[in-house]
């Protein structure tokens, strides 16, 4: 078991501790390729799903997780919620809290709400995405499924790909990968990689051309369609003629690279269509393997200790 | 009507250049004499060595203690009228007066706005009826500190307005900037800036570094606030203006006063306890309390102001005491107001600057009450003879706590909590009343 009430983020994590919870992941995902992918782990738990932003992947993976480990679920979703009347975050977090949740799965366009919530709750906060600082369940799938395509993540050299300065996918990633001792360079325009990235000793490559060179997995970023007209790019085919990925750019990488984005894709933007469904893709095996790893979070956190 | 006499504390009133053991009577809540040991030998002093009028004089022994003239504190929020669940006059003063403050300016960014002289005079009268200390209202330079169009400043300059700010709110408009200081020209009195280019800021929480990256929040930059302090710096030479920098937080800004003061400009400065005793970590873990504008900088930041302060390029200490309620900080990082209560922690912190060899003694008291009089051209932070009683008498050694839930300010944000500091008001004297900590 994890010897912490919440999961906040990766930097907070040991190196052992990330270990423990892809091996764990392991298990649970022999679990899901039965007939019967549901365990009795933890029955009469109950998880809450507080979404403060749209998501349909991450909240429907931790849905499914928490039920196949027999957890009851409730999503809560801020539209139908008294948030709407004006209630305080810590209002809505300790309403939910005297329901009864054990697990609070939050997401919220703020970063430090569930490091908030975890200071003020007793249940076991998992972050589900904060902002621009994390989105753990995010790089500790994307790390499951890079071992278990490459075996090792240990030397691999990975590229992450894109806006990276308001990605909190890019941030969880660079944690996990440089504790799993990869070798992680950054590939964008200056403007969406903050110059502090080189200060903590990563690779910066503003020509994707020199920068794909050899890699051996390629993280390519959404690019949310709204950083266009705040100066970071002249417009989205600007962006995509120069970051975009095509096959030409992708024969620079490794023969056998793999090419990896957390979704949800703007096909034709920062990838083409011929390389999310082309075989070097794993964009589908990251979406199962959330699941299972999202299990692993939630039995290791093991929920309110009674 | 208070008679009093202290008697053989280190009396150290920068306005005279005093620095000795010696007693100071109070005659009627006047000072009516101040005598220094010409001695280097400590010599007791009898009441009967000061003639006295009245016959109940009560004595205060300040032996070992340090007296000094009620400080100043030249930008505080008082947050009355409009946001008194923050703090009032009242309960602001008392925390300034608690914190060895008998004067403090406070900024006009209440609710309404103090841009025209009937809100100044509210705020005087009010203060007059409910405050423990002097109040001396800054009006805002903007009419509803907008930025678009000059308030009445000679208006309420004669309604007893001392300076003028839109604390804040930068007046962004280079401008209307220009035309604030050469306007307020014919009333003499200073244009205090808040210097930060908004258009830069944007959305930023924090200061910009690794530290912002790390966390995932928005950065501010040091040349947010630079660029402005450049800008003004250039206004006040082109218009012979009288500008204030308010609370400096940079290495740049420091070094751009710097020059400025070289090149003869008529500028002065401040900086506040937080931006010398803290750095951005203090956010770390999403410290709410540690949120304030201009955000917490760096270590060399901190170095570069202790050297503005020694080299006088800074030349007031100021609290910028911005009392927020429980719910208002316990709230998602970014939603989270700006600002620090400081009235109670910021004498103890100063006094950290003299422990460290930085400033002496009276170069402190100076930053407290000359320098801040000497820019408002106000008669307070003296102990000149014939002045209102308003001093400070300070434990040098007394040790104390910080613990917000004992703050008298309504403001319990502070992100000193637990700190031991030392050096505190034992007993401050403010508007005829000797109030004993």
């Amino acid at each position: 078991m994890l010897n912490r009430k919440d999961l906040l983020g990766i930097k907070e994590l040991e190196v052992e501790e990330i270990n423990l919870i892809l091996d764990t992941a392991a298990g649970f995902k022999d679990v899901l390729g039965r007939d019967i992918k549901k365990v009795p782990t933890l029955r009469g738990k109950t998880a809450i799903n507080l979404f403060f932003e749209p998501s349909t992947r991450t909240r429907t993976s931790f849905e499914l997780a928490a039920k196949r480990l027999s957890t009851d679920v409730i999503n809560f979703s801020v539209p139908t919620s008294s948030v709407v009347k004006g209630e305080s975050l810590i209002d809505t977090a300790l309403t939910v809290q005297a329901l009864g949740a054990d697990f609070i799965i939050i997401r919220h366009s703020s970063s430090g709400v569930p490091h908030l919530l975890a200071k003020n709750l007793r249940a076991s906060v998992i972050n589900a995405g904060d902002g621009t600082n994390e989105h753990p369940t995010q790089a500790l799938l994307d790390a499951f499924t890079i071992r278990e395509k490459k075996g090792e993540i240990e030397g691999l050299k990975i590229a992450i790909i894109g806006d990276i300065a308001h990605s909190r996918v890019a941030k969880s990633n660079i944690y996990c990968l440089k504790k799993l001792n990869a070798k992680v360079r950054l590939i964008g325009p200056p403007t969406l990689i903050p110059k502090e990235t080189k200060e903590i000793g990563i690779e910066v490559f503003h020509n994707i051309e020199h920068g794909l060179k050899d890699v051996d997995v390629l993280m390519m970023l959404r690019i949310q369609m709204e950083r266009q007209g705040k100066g970071f790019f002249p417009s989205v085919e600007e962006y995509s003629k120069n970051w975009g990925l095509t096959s030409e750019r992708l024969s620079l990488a490794k023969t056998d690279a793999v090419v990896m984005h957390p979704g949800p894709m703007n096909r034709g933007v920062e990838i083409t269509s011929e390389i999310a469904d082309g075989p070097n893709s794993l964009i589908l095996d990251q979406v199962t393997n959330g699941l299972a790893v999202r299990m692993a979070v939630m039995y290791l956190l093991g929920g309110v200790k009674r | 009507m208070i008679n009093l006499l202290i008697k053989n504390g280190r009396i150290i009133d920068p306005s005279q250049g005093i620095d000795g053991i010696g007693d100071i009577l109070i005659e009627a809540g006047k000072i009516k004499k101040v005598r220094i040991q010409k001695s280097k030998f400590r010599k007791e002093t009898k009441n009967t060595d000061l003639k006295i009028l009245s016959e109940e004089l009560k004595t205060i022994d300040a032996k070992g203690l340090i007296v000094m003239p009620g400080l100043i504190d030249m930008h505080v929020h008082l947050r009355e009228p409009g946001f008194e669940y923050k703090e009032t006059i009242k309960t602001g003063t008392i925390a300034a007066v608690k914190g060895g403050f008998t004067t403090v300016c406070c900024m006009p960014n209440t609710y309404p706005v103090n841009d025209n002289a009937s809100v100044t005079e509210f705020i005087i009268r009010k203060a007059a009826q409910e405050g423990c200390c002097i109040v001396l209202p800054i009006g805002a330079i903007t009419k509803e500190q907008k930025g678009e169009e000059l308030a009445a400043i000679g208006t309420m300059k004669n309604e007893g307005c001392i300076a003028f700010s839109d604390d804040g709110h930068p007046v962004l408009n280079s401008l209307i900037m220009r035309r604030a200081l050469e306007y307020s020209k014919t009333f003499d009195v200073p244009i205090i800036s808040h210097c930060e280019d908004l258009t830069l800021s944007e959305n930023g929480v924090i200061n910009e570094g690794l530290i912002s990256l790390t966390l995932g929040l928005n950065g501010i930059p040091s040349e947010a606030e630079q660029i402005m302090v450049f800008r003004d710096i250039s206004l006040a030479e082109l218009t012979g203006g009288n500008l204030h920098i308010a609370h400096v937080s940079t290495e740049g800004s420091v070094e751009i006063i710097r020059d400025a003061k070289k090149r003869g400009i008529n500028v002065t400065a401040e900086t506040c306890p937080h931006y010398f005793s803290i750095t951005e970590e203090a956010v770390r873990g999403y410290d709410t309390n540690a949120k304030v504008n201009p955000p917490l900088r760096t270590k060399r930041d901190i170095e570069a102001i202790k050297n503005g302060l020694k080299d006088g390029t800074i030349d007031v200490i100021a609290t910028d005491h911005a009392p927020h309620h429980r719910d208002e900080k316990l709230k998602e990082f970014d939603m989270a107001p700006f600002g620090i209560s400081g009235l109670e922690t910021a004498l103890g912190l100063s006094l950290r600057l003299v422990k460290e060899g930085i400033l002496t003694l009276s170069q402190l008291v100076e930053k407290l009450t000359l320098n801040p009089a000497r820019i408002l051209q106000t008669d307070k932070g003296s102990l000149k003879v014939g002045n209102d009683a308003h001093i400070v008498i300070v434990d040098g050694n007394k040790e104390f706590k910080v613990e917000a839930e004992k703050f008298v300010s309504k403001g319990k944000n502070t992100p000193f909590e637990g700190w031991v500091l030392k050096g505190m008001p034992v007993i401050t004297i403010s508007k005829g009343r000797v109030y004993e900590w």
